[in-house]
């Protein structure tokens, strides 16, 4: 009865809404972690959790590995790109995660690493985390425009 | 219809049977709150049984009928109810300032537990469950577990409370009242439990989706059984000698869950998830919500949010005989 | 203008003609949403909020029966967690307190002796922010984004880093929009008060309930700020990348709590104070005397309105904080039983040396006394720190505010409702239906609360979706469940009572009580004016000691003008012409509506309602050809 309240309010306002606040704890849609402001929270825990800012920096500002929050995406910035990178690694240093983290894990680390750029809807980003801060948050990034095939790295 | 109603009363007369857990002390802390209880219920009966009399009184004087129009004022009866209300003001002042040096007292009571040489257990609260650390200054020494705090009987012990997300809340009833574990300050709580038992507990600050199913134990032993529980802990995971367990392991180690749990003597040591280095030696499995048993570790193993949605660990999707090895060898981890 | 013992009766069917064209609201949709008649606002506020209290009744029904067997699958916990945030906030924020205020709006103009509020258009603003107010959350609700951290939302649960989406930022908005309307309706009923009583209503004749109504919004005015501060710097935190909870940048968790507390604390008493102005009146009319002891009375409100801003750090006891600083607090939650008790007491005197005759209204007001005293008692218990440590955040605090909170506000709220129902709507309610649903709320409510205080003391905390079989809670939880499907029933006689009443009572007449106070005075429901002559009062009780007052002759009857007063002693000061209809208090609260509700979004928000609002409200005081009002002092 509820939801059919609010598919009806939905389909009114035709908002995101719905999609943005849900909660999917179990597996059923991994891609659409991106549309879910929970999932892309999710990835940031990830994030965290698994030490991706150890490489990427704290907030993808770089270090040993390249920044996630600028337009240059060596391997490609579109989901499955990025779904790759994290789950079969790349070269020059980029450890191949498959087999460690789950699939709707691996999604949401890809809804979270785009947003370090500014890529899915602003409504869906992550607000600032409780840490020290040294990057503006997710929902503050304005979008980049990374070429969406690849970038090739600088040569030397 | 009364086959209900009967059912209704039974049951909670069943809840009626035995005291709750925290008018049951099994320690210092939770007796003086208990004996203190008692004093506020007394004095709180004693209050409502002279108001409900007073109240009951006014009401048998009652009148039928018509409103009639209001009767003159009678200055005599103003006097003594003037001297009654005062009179009743008064009393309720000494009664409430009795209840205040009584609570200032049993908080100091509750303050000066304690000796030089407590024990000291640090518990960070995580979402959805319990890190338990027994410091040492020798680092291989430390034990870390999870979710049960085993406590000497009749020593006090200091516990170390702060958290690591959000605010949670320690609380075991029939040892101590409960403490906020922020993440920001430092708190601490003390307790002693004067009898052997388990003890349960639960998160008392409503930190997330799983809230509900926070829970701990803490378990006090003889002081001998303690040490030898405390050293048994120190130990790494035993070496697995059965290809089975041997496989389980490899699962273990190749699979995610290596990326957040730690079995000591393994290359395992994520700090992400509870320490399952002696995962078979507890009582409970998910924080107080499944029993230690097979197979409601392949449950939750399996599909962890179907027991606690909204938990943080994912499920194990593995073929069906790796995944019996691993229930196999995290059932043997004692 | 002057003071006449009697008016001519030509002259007064005249009056009441003009009058009746003078303050008529025009007809149709545009003088439904345009009114600022206080009767006609403070109606539709009364019944907002009851519709308010229904939804989030129903909440609470749902959270019984998920919690009526252990481990029960009918609702998980994301739904669970909406469900008791959105309840717990609906009662706060959008039943209790403004339904205590709109009691006020209406009933302290007519108990006063005057024609209308003092900003009748503020009024009308004040209901329409309310109502967008509470649409937002129940909307927000039904789209799966209803806030999800509990009514008082800690961080860092409901920070950025844990609270994922837009859900807090809705309950953070919603809290500042709606708590404009509590400050507009308490500096309304502030001002009303002190500067429109009629001549002779010196500040110790004025009617008890007058003198809740006055230190629970001066509460309101000292109170709602804080919270609206705590949501705001909540909502910047998460929106703009502020720190104020973060430890990390120099922010602090605890402060959340503390400002949320501040306001939360004296939010209990703004509820609980104009409960006991009912009850005051209730007993007036039904012991036949006036209450015992008023100075004692008058002094027991303003204490409690002083004593209850010193209490809140006793909802922070488990947080660790130094022995010094809980002892203070334990010593002044334990002092404001004093203040309720003399209450108590007096109105115990008043019952025991009265000519009681019971009737549903009163009927109410006794059950008020039983429960509250069993309310209070447990909140002395929670008051003191050990006992505290055990009992807070579990059931038995759950028992102890609902114990104080129902039947310590509601109960004597539906019996002034059933009181004043003759007055609002002409007709007298059924008075086996009002006994009935009294008795019924009454058993349903000690069924479904009391056994909590057990569940509490068995380890049982709040804001659990279930509950493990072995836990032996169950039999408690389904106890309380079953009480509550009585209550239920319950509210719903009330209900049909009331929705019997307009159609099919009896028509009631000026006074069907016999009571004592002004409002008696005026017909059935009441004209638009209130008088045809402001009244000159002598006494406490006005209709009883004089039923033929003097009153009040010369004010203009062709623009809408009121007497303005001495705050203290009442004496006639000037004359002073209100505004009548306007559209413009909607318009603006619809401007700063949508400057909340993108500001929830983006910054920009703000902008965009700074803008709409610079529109609407020079559009609201541009000046008109005011009409000529008379301020020389004039004597009567």
């Amino acid at each position: 009865m509820r939801r059919a309240i609010g598919a009806l309010l939905c389909a009114a306002l035709a908002t995101t809404a719905c999609q943005r606040e849900q909660r999917r704890f179990s597996d059923s849609r991994p891609r659409d972690a991106e549309r879910s402001a929970w999932a892309v929270a999710e990835g940031k825990r990830l994030y965290q959790a698994f030490n991706c800012d150890g490489c990427h920096g704290r907030g993808g500002g770089g270090g040993m590995g390249p920044p996630l929050m600028d337009a240059a995406w060596i391997y490609g910035v579109a989901p499955d790109n990025v779904y790759a990178s994290i789950m079969r690694g790349r070269p020059n240093g980029m450890p191949a995660f498959g087999g460690r983290v789950t699939e709707s894990q691996a999604w949401q680390l890809v809804a979270y690493v785009r947003s370090l750029s500014g890529q899915p809807s602003r409504g869906a980003r992550p607000g600032r985390d409780d840490h020290m801060q040294v990057r503006e948050s997710e929902q503050a990034r304005r979008a980049e425009r990374p070429v969406a095939a690849g970038t090739p790295k600088p040569g030397r | 219809m009364t086959r209900v109603a009967l059912t209704l009363a039974l049951t909670a007369l069943g809840g009626c049977a035995g005291r709750p857990a925290a008018l049951d002390p099994a320690g210092p802390q939770a007796a003086r709150i208990a004996g203190f209880w008692s004093l506020l219920l007394a004095v709180s009966i004693a209050v409502s049984v002279v108001v409900l009399a007073v109240l009951l009184d006014a009401l048998a004087r009652r009148r039928g009928g018509s409103l009639p129009p209001p009767p003159a004022v009678d200055p005599r009866l103003e006097r003594r109810l003037t001297f009654g209300v005062a009179a009743a003001v008064v009393l309720t002042a000494v009664l409430l300032l009795f209840l205040f040096v009584a609570s200032l007292r049993t908080a100091r009571a509750l303050n000066a537990l304690g000796e030089p040489d407590a024990l000291t257990v640090e518990v960070t609260g995580h979402q959805w469950w319990w890190e338990v650390e027994y410091w040492d200054s020798a680092p291989a020494r430390r034990v870390r577990t999870a979710n049960e705090i085993h406590v000497p009987v009749g020593r006090p012990v200091l516990v170390k409370t702060r958290s690591a997300d959000v605010i949670h809340s320690l609380w075991a009833p029939r040892l101590a009242g409960k403490k906020d574990l922020l993440p920001q300050h430092a708190t601490s709580l003390w307790m002693q439990a004067d009898r052997p038992g388990m003890f349960d507990g639960q998160c008392a600050e409503f930190c997330g989706h799983q809230h509900a199913h926070m829970r701990l134990t803490v378990v006090a032993e003889a002081p001998e059984a303690f040490q030898t529980w405390l050293a048994h802990q120190r130990t790494p995971a035993a070496e697995p000698t059965e290809p089975a367990l041997l496989h389980g392991r490899e699962v273990f180690l190749a699979g995610p869950c290596a990326l957040c749990h730690t079995i000591a003597g393994t290359t395992a040591a994520a700090r992400l998830g509870p320490d399952l280095t002696h995962l078979a030696s507890r009582t409970t499995l998910a924080a107080g919500t499944l029993p230690n048993d097979l197979g409601a570790l392949a449950a939750w193993l399996v599909d962890p949010q179907s027991v606690k949605p909204g938990v943080h660990m994912p499920p194990a999707a593995l073929p069906p005989r790796d995944f019996q090895a691993l229930v196999a060898y995290l059932g043997s981890l004692r | 203008m002057s003071v006449v013992a009697a008016p001519d009766r030509d002259g007064e069917a005249h009056d009441r003609a003009a009058l009746a064209l003078t303050w008529a609201t025009p007809r149709g949709l545009r003088g439904w949403l345009s009114t600022a008649n206080h009767k006609a606002v403070a109606t539709r506020y009364v019944v907002s909020a009851f519709v308010f209290f229904a939804l989030a009744g129903v909440l609470a029904l749902i959270m019984r029966l998920q919690l009526a067997w252990p481990e029960s699958r009918l609702i998980g916990p994301d739904l669970y967690n909406q469900i008791f945030t959105v309840h717990g906030s609906t009662m706060m924020f959008l039943f209790a307190v403004p339904v205590m205020e709109a009691m006020g709006i209406y009933l302290v103009p007519l108990m006063i002796g005057t024609r209308n509020v003092a900003f009748p258009r503020m009024n009308a603003f004040g209901y329409w922010t309310y109502l967008i107010g509470g649409g937002l959350l129940w909307i927000a609700f039904l789209l799966n984004v209803g806030p999800d951290t509990g009514w008082f939302s800690y961080v860092p649960l409901a920070g950025p880093a844990y609270a994922a989406g837009k859900r807090v930022d809705i309950w953070a908005q919603m809290i500042t929009f709606t708590e404009i309307a509590a400050l507009v309706a308490g500096v309304e009923i502030v001002v009303t008060t002190l500067k429109f009583r009629c001549p002779g209503m010196s500040l110790n004749r004025i009617p008890l309930l007058v003198w809740a109504m006055l230190v629970m919004a001066l509460m309101v005015i000292f109170a709602m700020p804080a919270i609206m501060i705590a949501s705001t710097m909540l909502a910047m935190d998460r929106l703009v990348d502020t720190h104020f909870f973060n430890p990390a940048e120099g922010g602090d968790v605890l402060l959340w709590q503390h400002l949320f507390w501040f306001f939360g604390h004296p939010e209990v008493y703004i509820i609980f104070v104009p409960a006991t102005g009912f009850v005051s009146s209730l007993i007036t009319a039904f012991a036949r005397r006036p209450i015992f002891g008023y100075p004692a009375m008058v002094l027991a409100l303003i204490s409690t309105g002083f004593l209850g801003f010193g209490l809140w750090v006793h909802h922070m006891f488990a947080t660790g904080l130094p022995q010094l600083g809980e002892s203070f607090f334990t010593a002044a939650s334990m002092m404001i039983a004093i203040p309720s008790g003399i209450q108590v007491f007096c109105w115990l005197a008043t019952l025991r040396s009265g000519r009681i005759v019971v009737r549903a209204p009163l009927l109410f007001a006794l059950g008020f006394i039983a429960l509250f005293v069993l309310g209070g008692l447990t909140g002395v218990m929670v008051a003191a720190v050990p006992f505290d440590l055990q009992a807070h955040d579990t059931y038995f605090v759950v028992a102890h505010f609902h114990y104080v909170l129902v039947g310590g506000a509601v109960f004597p709220l539906l019996g002034a409702i059933l009181f004043w129902l003759p007055k609002m709507t002409g007709r007298m309610p059924s008075e086996s239906l009002g006994r009935w649903s009294f008795a019924v709320l009454f058993v349903g409510f000690n069924l479904t609360f009391f056994p909590m205080h057990r569940l509490g003391l068995a380890g049982m905390p709040r804001r659990v979706y279930t509950y493990l079989a072995q836990t032996g809670w169950a039999g408690g939880n389904l106890l309380a469940s079953a009480g509550a499907g009585v209550m239920a029933v319950g509210v719903l006689l009330f209900a049909a009572n009331i929705a019997w009443t307009p159609g099919r009572g009896t028509p009631a007449g000026a006074d069907p009580w016999g009571a004592d106070t002004l409002e008696w005075s005026v017909p059935s429901p009441p004209p638009a004016y209130n008088f045809v002559y402001l009244p000159v009062v002598e006494s406490r009780t006005p209709l009883w000691t004089t039923p033929t007052p003097a009153v009040v002759t010369g004010l203009r009857t062709d623009v809408p003008e009121v007497l303005v007063t001495d705050a203290i002693d009442a004496t006639p000061d000037h004359r002073h012409v209100l505004d009548g209809p306007s559209m413009w208090p909607l318009l603006t609260a619809l401007a700063s509506g949508i400057g909340v509700i993108v500001a929830i979004f983006t910054p920009w928000g703000v902008t965009l309602g700074a803008v709409l609002l610079l529109i609407t409200l020079t559009g609201w005081f541009w000046p008109r050809g005011v009409p000529v009002s008379d301020t020389a002092r004039e004597r009567a």
